[in-house]
């Protein structure tokens, strides 16, 4: 059964989305990361022109990050004063992302800036995620050898000036570390319309030194407000937000993200991260093999003044 | 039923029709004037029939709205491929579909189809300002070609069948990625490789219903468009965690 979608401009298999959210939307599940770093490259392999795909991605991240926001809301998992510090860095760099998308997408490098920063992020990403499953898999084979970390180490990040007080956090840092993290995240969030959850998170933990309990609400929180900022600016600027399309996406990755939860608690994490890690790899592999590749025409065409 | 009637009043016009010495009456009518996108479009046909009043051939051309469009190359740079040098048309047809009883090259001259711009090569396309002539004649072909791929550009000699020499028929293809916008439909007689009649008609291609709403709200209201965006997408994740929360 195809649809037509008014933005895309173009009928797409609802089957074959549904799939795509639902399993998508079952490793966001499984894993408690937001899937839009998967969601945009697949919708740019099944055709969907890569700004449509951006903007899209943005709108279906709004969704997909309110619930879960609203879940650790309720347990007291999420640290408003720094949600708010990053946020300020979120709007800043979503919007300085757009501007930048806008200006990209007039000379025509908008497609290949989206791929650059996919096969980067997802080769780092999934990298690491391989690389961690390895170690943790081999630490499990011979116990006792796990490495002792320090508590809390000082370096450089402790010596900038605007130092607050984060209670729920436990942290007294500058202000400017949350601020530039939230300026980048935001800046990735609209050009590659991901909440930006899978740099946001590690970057609390390693970075800010943020208790686990509370990164993920947090990220959550302000990923809602950074993508509603995206969604919101690429639809004025670009018109490729196509609400039909995330609708679509957006129910049947709730669904699907139910079905990972309830799989997620019964299975081995560690090994299912290096699994995860593995197919990030494999999808940055795919949008790099594409950049390098001779492609099948070498011309392309967009009109030009539009509407 | 209603193309049949339509077919069969077109026949009937043709003895009443004025027929000077040269011109020849030619008739002609299409199964629908308006083609209308909705959710479930996936391309459509349309049935174009007509009369002629002498034996001879028939060319169906017809075309999309002209607009400006930036033709782009890629270029191998550090063994990533990038969109480097750029190309500007003017008026390029949205869409060109020709359609003959006969290869174009057997019905009439090649001034004569120049002239007229029948089939895709033959179509003038005006690169803007002043660029290098070789240059924009091999951008012209990888549009033309990157348009046949997309079925945005057709030829099918052959694909009009005439019977008894006089009722003709072609089906027209509209795959699914027509440009919006109003269509011309040129149907020439040829007779003796000169044109001995030409008729026109029009047709739209729009967006309909819930496609038509969504595509214009996001261009005329864009910033309430994105608020809306917003809105629909914070109301379904809410509501996403409450039933599943309950279940």
């Amino acid at each position: 059964m195809d649809l037509y979608f008014p933005i895309a401009e173009m009928s797409i298999n609802v089957l074959l989305l549904l799939a795509l959210g639902g399993g998508v939307g079952m490793l966001s599940g499984m894993f408690g990361v937001g899937g839009g770093f998967l969601m945009t490259p697949l919708l740019i392999f099944i055709g969907v022109p890569p700004a449509v795909a951006v903007g899209t991605e943005a709108n279906q991240v709004v969704a997909a990050s309110v619930s879960g926001a609203l879940a650790h809301w309720r347990r007291g998992n999420v640290d408003f004063k720094m949600g708010f510090i990053l946020l300020i860095g979120g709007f800043v760099g979503s919007s300085f992302g757009v501007w930048i998308f806008t200006k990209l997408r007039a000379l025509g490098y908008i497609d290949i800036v989206i791929s650059l920063c996919f096969v980067t992020f997802l080769g780092i990403v999934g990298g690491l995620m391989v690389a961690e499953g390895a170690r943790s898999w081999i630490r499990s084979r011979s116990p006792g050898s796990a490495p002792k970390k320090k508590l809390h180490q000082h370096t450089w990040m402790h010596g900038l000036p605007f130092k607050m007080r984060f209670r729920r956090s436990k942290l007294y840092i500058s202000a400017l570390l949350p601020l530039s993290i939230g300026i980048f995240v935001g800046v990735l969030s609209a050009i590659m319309g991901v909440g930006g959850g899978f740099i946001m998170v590690p970057a609390m933990i390693y970075l800010l030194g943020m208790p686990t309990s509370v990164v993920v609400g947090t990220s959550l929180f302000q990923i809602i407000f950074v993508t509603a900022n995206v969604t919101f600016l690429q639809s004025v600027n670009n018109q490729t937000v196509d609400v039909l399309l995330a609708l679509v996406l957006v129910v049947s990755s709730v669904v699907g993200a139910q079905i990972g939860t309830a799989f997620g608690s019964k299975l081995k994490s560690e090994q299912l991260r290096a699994l995860l890690g593995i197919l990030v790899l494999a999808v940055g592999c795919k949008v790099g093999f594409d950049l390098i590749v001779t492609p099948a025409h070498l011309f392309s065409f967009a009109v030009s003044g539009g509407h | 039923m209603t193309s049949i009637k339509r077919l069969l009043s077109a026949f009937l016009m043709v003895p009443f029709a004025p027929a000077s010495a040269l011109a020849s009456a030619l008739v002609v009518d299409l199964s629908s004037n308006q083609i209308e996108i909705t959710t479930n479009f996936t391309g459509t046909n349309l049935l174009l029939f007509g009369a002629i009043d002498r034996k001879g051939d028939v060319v169906v051309v017809v075309r999309g709205p002209r607009r400006t469009e930036v033709v782009r190359r890629k270029e191998r740079v550090a063994g990533i491929w990038i969109n480097r040098a750029a190309v500007t048309f003017e008026s390029v047809p949205g869409y060109n579909f020709v359609a003959s009883s006969r290869p174009l090259e057997q019905i009439a001259s090649e001034e004569t189809l120049q002239r007229l711009q029948i089939g895709s090569e033959r179509l003038r396309l005006q690169p803007v300002g002043s660029a290098n002539s070789a240059l924009a004649s091999s951008f012209r072909k990888g549009l033309i070609d990157l348009k046949k791929r997309k079925a945005l550009y057709t030829d099918m000699p052959g694909n009009v069948s005439i019977r008894s020499e006089k009722l003709f028929r072609a089906d027209l293809n509209f795959p699914s990625n027509v440009p919006t916008g109003s269509y011309t439909a040129e149907i020439y007689h040829f007779d003796g490789g000169k044109p001995a009649s030409v008729n026109r008609t029009q047709l739209s291609v729009q967006k309909a219903g819930v496609e038509e709403a969504i595509y214009n709200y996001a261009h005329d209201h864009s910033a309430i468009y994105g608020i809306v965006a917003i809105l629909i997408a914070l109301f379904a994740g809410w509501l996403g965690g409450v039933i599943f929360r309950k279940a």
